[in-house]
């Protein structure tokens, strides 16, 4: 790592650094009971402790989020794609769309719950795929219907059909959108993947475990559970950022 | 149009529920499709129905005024973490844009939490309830709600706010310094006004942030009062009374579009003296 | 380094609007991209003069009057500005200034922009009022007090941003190639307004431009810059007594057309990459 980089990342590690070590001592020095706030070193302590724990019900969760995210994706940029080419399904998809980004759909998790079996990990699958869907759907269509009128007055002069414009202006300016919008939902699919958990259904994931851990005053737990979704949300956006890296690696990056 | 999509979507159910599967069924081998029986997939229309009648047999309320009440409950601690969120956020930014090494060490961790999922911690924070004293001030369930709604609702707002007063051009500072314009003076004159247009989307993406951290952390918390609480509450009593747990889902989505509406009179009159833009 | 004589016929006793000695400017000096923008420079700018700083880009006329600004502080030399060191004349409001872009302030009308440097300095409101509807006589705009700076022309932009750089009567103007965003029509227009704006106030001008025309027909003294590193390759005297719209096509204006461009060809080599607008 080049020396620009260590130095940037100074401050933050000092920020973090300075900032654990505050919470350690308030909790040690003010004697806070660990049921409002637990010392960082027992998080992770029980962190350490509960390894397999964590690591099974984080598979769960990370399947869920994952299957969501990519049927979410791939729903939305194709349902973009078809919507920009036929006015009148866009008319009827994008004023869906924009409610549902006022509204808080999470709710419907309740409603899923009680349409498949009590055992089935369909209503947070669904769930994920839903928001991913409509996060993915919004940006594709900005990103498909703001080409440069340039560049379309370009193809149109080369007698260019409206496919071939498509293609060649339309889905390579879209996909810029595209990844910015995969940044967004790759952690809003473990959020929702997890948050799915607290209104019932099988206890296995990350969110449940969490309640649970509450409801039995094991608070610490509870924290080291949340630990493991955070890191698990930041793999994600991880894996996003590497793909667009791979896949369309740009001059300028900003992480917005 | 929209009406026209809503009919759709109403549409769609009902065709389902004429075709699907009583009791679910299998796509490739994958339990994947709905049951599609009268108990868990009500007809439209008695899902309005249910509004009208009584909430339990016992109590007078029917379940429009319950839901109602819920909703607007909801709302209000959404609205009281939306503008703690909103001043904390905008402090903050101010923070960062005076002193950059506050930008240099805060920023990072900024754009981290807002790819970690902090409402992780609702279920934590809302068990405060009840047993956090302040002084003579016991901490209320409801207050955790507010306070997840603010966590959730001031992250897009700092980042919004420090774009915002970042955003003025080199000249324009130059201008100011030509003025031998104090700081105070450029933060009032030229970066407040300019961080207006950032501000927008940041806000809408807030409130939104607040009103769904305010139904979350309603049921992680079992807020008495609130919609979250209702959904939850009825969700458990579908098996004998299906369309119930659908009102409740109306009403938070009411309060998701009561908020939306409120975001955008706010927007209307803040920005009646700029330039007529879209704003993204 | 070059020497330029104080200007005669100009009144003696006032201090020179302009005195640096030895100016130089070096960025990042001591490490490995160390850039010698400016090379020690003398220039000296008598009250109500106009001299324009001409040169390709990258010859530091930019970063000159970003020195008498006092934005930037010299590594050498000093800037005398009024009699009084920069920093102090930049207090004391002794310039005025005016970018490429206007930079007026999207959300306050034309005549609240012009009154933006008053509010700073702490003027009351009547009298700033009162001033930006001066202000706003000189550059002919009075029926525009109360429109938003998108509702108006680039051309129109820029008067108000003079407005704004003189509305608090500064002995001295900064003009940072103000009219290169406007078309040809428009950028002449504004030249001969300039023109009739100082002669109504008397301040003395800076202007930095790309173009040989705009340079020769404004002023009373073309400095010829060049780069690598940025100095004065020339002082050209402009004798062309009152500035009229027949100037344009006098002989005598295009032997100083002519005398700026050869200076520009001797300092930077062929073309010079200037325009012939």
């Amino acid at each position: 790592m080049t020396r620009q980089r260590i130095l940037a990342m100074f401050w933050p590690v000092l920020f973090g650094a300075v900032f654990l070590g505050l919470w350690e001592t308030f909790v040690v020095t003010r004697d806070i009971k660990p049921y409002l706030l637990p010392k960082p070193s027992a998080i992770w302590g029980q962190f350490h402790g509960n390894f397999t724990l964590i690591r099974k019900s984080t598979r769960v969760t990370a399947t869920n989020a994952f299957i969501g995210l990519f049927l979410g994706v791939a729903g939305g940029a194709l349902v973009a794609l078809v919507a920009n080419r036929f006015r009148l399904l866009r008319e009827l998809v994008m004023p869906l769309a924009i409610s549902v980004a006022a509204v808080p759909i999470i709710v419907l998790v309740a409603i899923f719950n009680n349409l498949f079996s009590i055992t089935s990990e369909v209503p947070r699958r669904l769930m994920v795929t839903l928001i991913v869907f409509f996060v993915v759907f919004l940006n594709v269509s900005k990103g498909l219907t703001q080409s440069d009128p340039t560049q379309l007055e370009l193809m149109r002069s080369y007698g260019a059909s409206q496919s071939t414009i498509i293609r060649k202006v339309r889905v390579p300016n879209a996909l810029a959108y595209l990844f910015i919008a995969l940044r967004q939902v790759a952690p809003l699919a473990v959020v929702t993947a997890f948050v799915s958990e607290y209104f019932g259904g099988t206890q296995n994931g990350l969110g449940a475990r969490i309640t649970q851990s509450i409801a039995s005053s094991r608070d610490a737990a509870g924290w080291a559970y949340v630990l493991a979704a955070c890191i698990l949300g930041l793999v994600f956006f991880g894996v996003a950022i590497a793909i667009e890296c791979v896949v369309a690696p740009r001059r300028s990056r900003r992480l917005s | 149009m929209f009406v026209l999509s809503l009919m759709l979507a109403a549409a769609m159910w009902e065709l389902y529920k004429a075709i699907g599967p009583e009791t679910g069924g299998k796509v490739l081998g994958m339990r994947v499709l709905p049951k599609a029986e009268d108990r868990v997939m009500p007809h439209v229309w008695e899902m309005f129905q249910r509004f009208g009648r009584a909430e339990v047999r016992s109590s007078k309320d029917t379940v429009l005024e319950a839901v109602v009440s819920g909703a607007w409950y909801s709302f209000r601690i959404a609205l009281a973490g939306l503008a703690l969120g909103t001043a904390v956020g905008f402090g903050l930014a101010l923070l960062m844009a005076r002193f950059r090494v506050v930008e240099r060490g805060l920023l990072p961790w900024l754009v981290v939490s807002q790819t970690v999922p902090l409402i992780a911690l609702a279920p934590l924070v809302a068990s405060w309830g009840g047993k956090l004293h302040i002084g003579g001030f016991t901490w209320q369930r409801w207050m955790s709600a507010s306070i997840i709604a603010a966590f959730l609702a001031f992250f897009p707002m700092a980042v919004g706010a420090l774009r915002g007063l970042s955003s003025p051009p080199p000249a324009a500072l130059e201008l100011m310094d030509s003025y031998a314009a104090p700081w105070r003076s450029t933060l009032f004159k030229l970066r407040i006004p300019a961080t207006l247009p950032y501000l927008v989307p940041a806000f809408r993406l807030a409130a939104n942030a607040a009103v769904a951290g305010t139904v979350i952390a309603e049921i992680s918390a079992g807020v008495r009062g609130g919609i979250g609480r209702l959904i939850l509450e009825y969700m458990r009593e579908a098996t004998g009374d299906p369309a119930k747990v659908y009102t409740a889902v109306f009403g938070a989505a009411a309060v998701g579009l009561l908020m939306a509406g409120l975001v955008a009179v706010i927007e209307m009159t803040a920005t009646r003296h700029l330039r007529k833009e879209e704003f993204a | 380094m070059t020497e330029i004589a104080v200007p005669t016929g100009q009144v003696g006793a006032a201090a020179a609007a302009v005195e640096a000695r030895g100016a130089a400017m070096t960025f990042n000096a001591g490490r490995p991209n160390e850039v010698i923008a400016l090379a020690p420079i003398d220039l000296t700018v008598a009250p109500g003069e106009l001299v324009s700083l001409i040169g390709p880009s990258g010859c530091g006329k930019s970063t000159l009057l970003r020195l008498i600004a006092n934005l930037l502080e010299p590594t050498d030399g000093s800037l005398l500005i009024n009699g009084k060191p920069a920093s102090q004349a930049r207090l004391d409001g002794d310039y005025g200034m005016a970018f490429q872009q206007a930079g007026l302030f999207d959300w306050r009308t034309v005549s609240r922009n012009i009154e933006l440097p008053l509010e700073i300095k702490g003027w009351d409101r009547a009298r700033r009022r009162a001033r930006a509807l001066e202000m706003l006589e000189l550059v002919r705009l009075c029926d525009f007090a109360d429109h938003h700076p998108w509702e108006l022309s680039g051309g129109m932009q820029q008067r108000v941003a003079i407005a704004r750089a003189l509305s608090f009567e500064p002995k001295l103007l900064l003009m940072d190639e103000p009219f290169g965003a406007l078309d040809e029509m428009t950028r002449e227009h504004m030249q001969t307004e300039l023109g009739r704006i100082r002669a109504a106030t008397g301040a003395a001008v800076i202007f930095v431009t790309h173009s040989i025309p705009e340079a020769v027909f404004l002023s009373d003294r073309v400095a010829v810059m060049s780069a690598r590193p940025g100095h004065i390759e020339a002082v050209i005297d402009v004798a062309l007594g009152e500035r009229t719209e027949l100037t344009r096509g006098d002989p005598l204006f295009f032997k100083h057309v002519t005398e700026v461009r050869e200076a520009l060809r001797a300092g930077h080599g062929v073309g010079g990459g200037m325009e012939d607008r």
